[in-house]
C-alpha cells in the first residue's frame, strides 16, 4: 500500500460541488461534425442571450458547456439539457432566441427542434427516448457529450483518475493485469488480440526502460471513434494509458495521432498539461514514486502507421514501414525497448474496468468477446454517428433500429465491415450476433468498427474497386506481395468496372488476393484482399453482369451507363439541351429530343432538370 | 543546386525550427510539419539543409520521409487549401462528383494539382472522421458538410470573390 498525498474522493466532491454551481446546463455539442455545423456560433449566441436570463425551476444560472461528440452526428448541431430531459436536434444560432425564451425562461421546450422519429414521425424529447441512443450501452464513450472535454474538474466529477488512485494507492502492478486479463478485453483496433496478454508478455520485461504507445492513428475511412474519445473525454484516455504504463512499469509514453485530427491533438495536449499541474501525471504522481511523461506524436498521413511495427518506425521519425515480427513489440520496440501498443478505444476502457471491476465487464458481450464496442455508422441509414452497443448485438438492431433504417426507403444490400481490411455482410448476416469470432467466420473482421450501409443503389463492384484503390495507395511498398499484387488486382478491378472484363478476370483477381493475403508481411498486406473476396462470395452476380452483359446492376458505373430520353415522355422543351455542358443533346423545339452517346459524358445533368421525367438511365 | 536558389530559403527560419526540436532526428516528422507550415509546401533546399544539419540524417533520408507521408508536398500549395474527402462514407455517398464540380470550376486539367495563378490546390484525401457529414470538403481547415456539386461552386465562387 502506498499513501498517496491526493485524496481523490475529496476531489471529486470539490469537482462535483463546482459542476453544482453551474446551475442549468446546456450542453452543446463541439465535436468535428457539429463544429463544422456551426456550434460555436450557437454558443456565441447563448452566451449573448444567456447573461440576463431568469431560470427555468430551481437553478439560479445557466452554464453553456461545450462537450465533445455525442455521437447523433447527423443530426447536429445538438443541444442537451439533462436537467430537463431535453435533446435538440439540427440547432441553428437563430434558433437559440426561442429555446432561451419558451424553454429557459418559460418552461415551455422548443417543439419544433426535438427530433423527429423517422418511423413514427412522433416529436420525441428525451434524449434517452431516441432509438438512436436507447440500444446503445456507452462504457468508452461514456462521458462524450456528457462533459466540458477541455475541463478537469468536470472529468473527475465524473469518477475521472479514481481508478489510477485506487491502483497507485494498492501498489500492486501484477494485479492490474490479472483484472484486465479476467475482464476478457480484446484490442479495439483491429486484431482482438487479448490486451491482459499483451500487458503480460510486456510486463515480463520489467526492470529497465519500456515505453507505452497509444495508437491514435485511426486510417481507417469510415471510422472516428478514437477521434471522438480523444476530443470528448481526453482524461479518460490519459488515465487509461497511465494505468497501463503504471502496470507494466513504464515511465514514458507516447500517443500517436493522426494530423488530420487538430482537434483531438489541442485537446489532448490541453488535457495533459492540466493533468500535469494537478499530479495526476508527471513526476510522483498523486505523491507516490510513479512518473509517467506523456508525449503527443503527430502522423503525417499513412494508413499504415496503423501497423505497430510501422507506427513505432514512424515515431522514431523514420518512413512507416512495418518489419517482421519477431521480435515483438513486447520485447523490442520503440528504440529498441519493450513497448506495450494498445489502441485508443482500448486503452479508454481500462479506467472503467479497474472502476467497476472484472466481472461486470465481461458480463457484457458474448463468450469470446466481452463488454462493448464502438461502431462508426455511415452510408445509406438514416441516422449516422457514434454508436456503442454490447458486443453480440446483431447487424439488424444496428442498421434498422439504431441506424433507423436505410435512406429514402431504399432497400438495404450490403454492410462494409471494417473498412478496407474487412469485407461485406449481406442481408443474411442481419441477424448473427457481431464478435470477433463470428465475423471472421464470415470472411469480415471487427476492424476499427466502421460500418459503411450500402443501398440497392450502391455498386458493389465499383466499391471493391474504391478499397482496392485505397489500399494500393497506401501499401509502403516494402514487400513484392502487397506492392505489385494490390496494384495488379486494382488493374483488373478497373478493367471490370470500366466494362472491359473478362470471365478469366475472375478467377485470375481470386488467386491473386489469396497470394497476398498469404504472403504480405504485415497486416495491410494481409487485409486488404478481403472486400474483393468477401464481394466475390456474396456478389458474383454483380461481376458477372458487368462482364458478360457489360451492364452495372446499380447503375454506378459510369462507362456501362447510357442517359436516353424516352420518346414517349419528352416534349421537345429544349431544356435538357440548354442544360447539356457538353451539347450531346440534339432536338428542334416541339420535337423528341435525342442524345448522342458519343459526346454524353454521363453527368446527369440533363435528367434532374427534366420537368416531363422523359430522361433515365438504361 | 543553383547559388541563386540557395539564397532564397530562408535557413535561419529552418535552423530555429530545428532548434526547437533539439536537432533530434527522431523529430524528422515534427520538422517537416513546422517548415511546411512555414512555406506552405518543402522546398528541395530546405530538405537538402535539414539533411546535412542534423546528425544521423542525410538529404536522401529526408526526401525519403518527405514523399513517404501524404501530408508533404513537394510543390507549393495554393493559398485556399482543398481536401476533398474521399473516405468510405464519402463515397458511397457521391464525393466524385463534387471533386469534379472542383475541378471544373477551378479548370484544372487531368493531373494539375494547383491552379495556375496559386489561389488553389485540390487533393483528395482519405478520411478526415467527419463521416456524419458526408461529403465532406476542408478549406484550409474549415469544414464543409454535405456538399453537392452545386454546393461546393458556391463555395468556390464566394473564395474567388473574396480572394480578388
Amino acid at each position: 500500500m502506498t499513501t498517496l498525498n491526493i485524496d481523490i474522493k475529496e476531489e471529486q466532491r470539490k469537482a462535483q460541488a463546482e459542476v453544482e454551481k453551474q446551475g442549468l446546463r446546456v450542453l452543446v455539442c463541439c465535436g468535428t461534425g457539429c463544429m463544422a455545423n456551426g456550434s460555436l456560433n450557437v454558443i456565441k449566441k447563448f452566451e449573448e442571450l444567456g447573461a440576463n436570463v431568469s431560470i427555468l425551476g430551481d437553478y439560479e444560472k445557466l452554464t453553456i458547456v461545450p462537450t465533445g461528440c455525442h455521437g447523433f452526428c447527423e443530426q447536429g448541431v445538438l443541444v442537451i439539457i439533462p436537467q430537463t430531459h431535453t435533446a435538440y436536434v439540427k440547432v441553428k444560432p437563430e434558433d437559440v432566441e426561442e429555446i432561451v425564451e419558451s424553454h429557459i425562461k418559460g418552461g415551455k421546450p422548443v417543439e419544433r427542434l426535438l427530433y423527429t422519429d423517422p418511423k413514427t414521425n412522433q416529436k420525441v424529447q428525451k434524449s434517452e427516448d431516441i432509438n438512436f441512443y436507447a440500444k446503445q450501452t456507452r462504457t468508452a464513450l461514456a462521458n462524450c457529450g456528457h462533459i466540458n472535454a477541455e475541463s478537469l474538474d468536470e472529468a473527475i466529477a465524473v469518477r475521472g483518475y479514481e481508478a489510477l488512485a485506487n491502483v497507485l494507492k494498492e501498489n500492486n502492478p501484477d494485479a492490474v493485469i490479472d483484472t484486465i486479463v479476467k475482464s476478457g478485453l480484446r484490442g479495439r483496433g483491429g486484431g482482438g488480440f487479448p490486451t491482459g496478454l499483451k500487458w503480460k508478455f510486456t510486463a515480463a520485461n520489467r526492470g529497465g526502460k519500456s515505453y507505452v504507445v497509444c495508437n491514435g492513428d485511426e486510417g481507417d475511412p469510415g471510422a472516428f471513434m478514437d477521434r471522438s474519445v480523444m476530443e470528448g473525454d481526453p482524461h479518460k484516455l490519459l488515465e487509461g494509458i497511465a494505468i497501463a504504463a503504471f502496470a507494466i512499469g513504464a515511465d514514458e509514453a507516447y500517443i500517436y495521432v493522426r494530423a488530420e485530427y487538430p482537434l483531438a491533438i489541442q485537446r489532448l495536449r490541453k488535457a495533459i498539461k492540466d493533468a500535469e499541474e494537478r499530479h495526476f501525471l508527471g513526476k510522483n504522481i498523486m505523491g507516490s514514486e510513479f512518473n509517467l511523461e506523456i508525449h503527443i506524436k503527430e502522423g503525417a498521413g499513412a494508413f499504415v502507421c496503423g501497423e505497430e511495427t510501422a507506427l513505432m518506425a514512424s515515431i522514431e521519425g523514420e518512413r512507416g514501414m512495418p518489419r517482421p515480427k519477431p521480435p515483438f513489440p513486447a520485447n523490442k520496440g520503440l528504440f529498441g525497448r519493450p513497448t506495450l501498443i494498445n489502441n485508443v478505444e482500448t486503452l479508454a476502457n481500462v479506467p472503467v474496468i479497474m472502476l467497476k471491476g472484472a466481472d461486470w465487464f465481461a458480463s457484457m458481450g458474448t463468450e469470446t468477446s466481452k463488454g462493448t464496442k464502438t461502431f462508426a455508422l455511415t452510408g445509406e441509414v438514416n441516422n449516422t454517428g457514434l454508436i456503442e452497443v454490447p458486443m453480440g448485438t446483431t447487424l439488424r438492431e444496428i442498421v434498422f433500429d439504431i441506424g433507423g433504417g436505410i435512406r429514402g426507403g431504399k432497400k438495404f444490400k450490403a454492410v462494409q465491415i471494417g473498412g478496407p481490411s474487412g469485407g461485406c455482410l449481406t442481408e443474411e448476416h442481419l441477424d448473427i450476433p457481431m464478435d470477433y469470432d463470428n465475423l471472421t467466420k464470415a470472411g469480415a473482421m471487427v476492424g476499427s468498427g466502421g460500418l459503411v450501409v450500402m443501398a440497392e443503389d450502391t455498386c458493389i463492384v465499383e466499391v471493391a474497386r474504391f478499397f482496392m484503390n485505397f489500399t494500393q495507395n497506401e501499401s509502403c511498398g516494402k514487400c513484392v506481395p502487397c506492392r505489385e499484387g494490390t496494384k495488379n488486382m486494382l488493374k483488373i478491378l478497373e478493367k471490370i468496372v470500366a466494362g472491359k472484363g473478362e470471365m478469366s478476370d475472375l478467377d485470375l483477381l481470386e488467386e491473386l488476393a489469396v497470394a497476398v493475403k498469404d504472403g504480405s508481411l504485415c497486416g495491410l498486406g494481409k487485409t486488404a484482399p478481403n472486400p474483393v473476396l468477401s464481394t466475390l462470395k456474396y456478389f458474383k452476380d454483380e461481376y458477372i453482369s458487368h462482364i458478360k452483359d457489360k451492364k452495372c446492376p446499380a447503375g454506378v458505373c459510369t462507362a456501362m451507363k447510357k442517359i436516353v430520353i424516352n420518346p414517349e415522355l419528352c416534349r421537345g422543351c429544349t431544356k435538357c439541351a440548354r442544360t447539356c455542358p457538353v451539347g450531346a443533346i440534339e432536338g428542334e423545339l416541339k420535337q423528341v429530343h435525342k442524345i448522342n452517346q458519343d459526346k454524353c459524358i454521363k453527368c446527369e445533368a440533363c435528367l434532374n432538370g427534366c420537368p416531363f421525367k422523359a430522361i433515365g438511365k438504361e | 543546386m543553383s547559388v541563386e536558389s540557395h539564397q532564397k530559403i530562408d535557413t535561419m527560419k529552418l535552423d530555429s525550427i530545428m532548434a526547437q526540436y533539439n536537432y533530434d532526428k527522431a523529430n524528422l516528422i515534427a520538422i517537416l510539419q513546422a517548415v511546411q507550415a512555414e512555406f506552405k509546401y518543402l522546398p528541395e533546399d530546405a530538405i537538402i539543409y535539414i539533411g546535412t544539419k542534423i546528425e544521423g540524417l542525410s538529404p536522401a533520408t529526408v526526401y525519403g520521409v518527405a514523399t513517404f507521408y501524404a501530408q508533404f508536398s513537394l510543390e507549393p500549395k495554393g493559398k485556399y487549401e482543398i481536401k476533398c474527402c474521399d473516405g468510405t462514407a464519402c463515397h458511397v455517398r457521391g464525393s466524385m462528383p463534387v471533386l469534379n464540380a472542383i475541378k471544373s470550376r477551378l479548370k484544372l486539367k487531368d493531373g494539375q494539382m494547383t491552379t495556375d495563378d496559386g489561389m488553389f490546390s485540390v487533393e483528395t484525401v482519405s478520411c478526415l472522421g467527419a463521416c456524419g457529414l458526408a461529403p465532406v470538403v476542408v478549406i484550409n481547415e474549415k469544414v464543409y458538410p454535405q456538399m453537392t456539386s452545386d454546393a461546393v461552386k458556391i463555395v468556390l465562387d464566394t473564395l474567388m470573390s473574396e480572394g480578388k
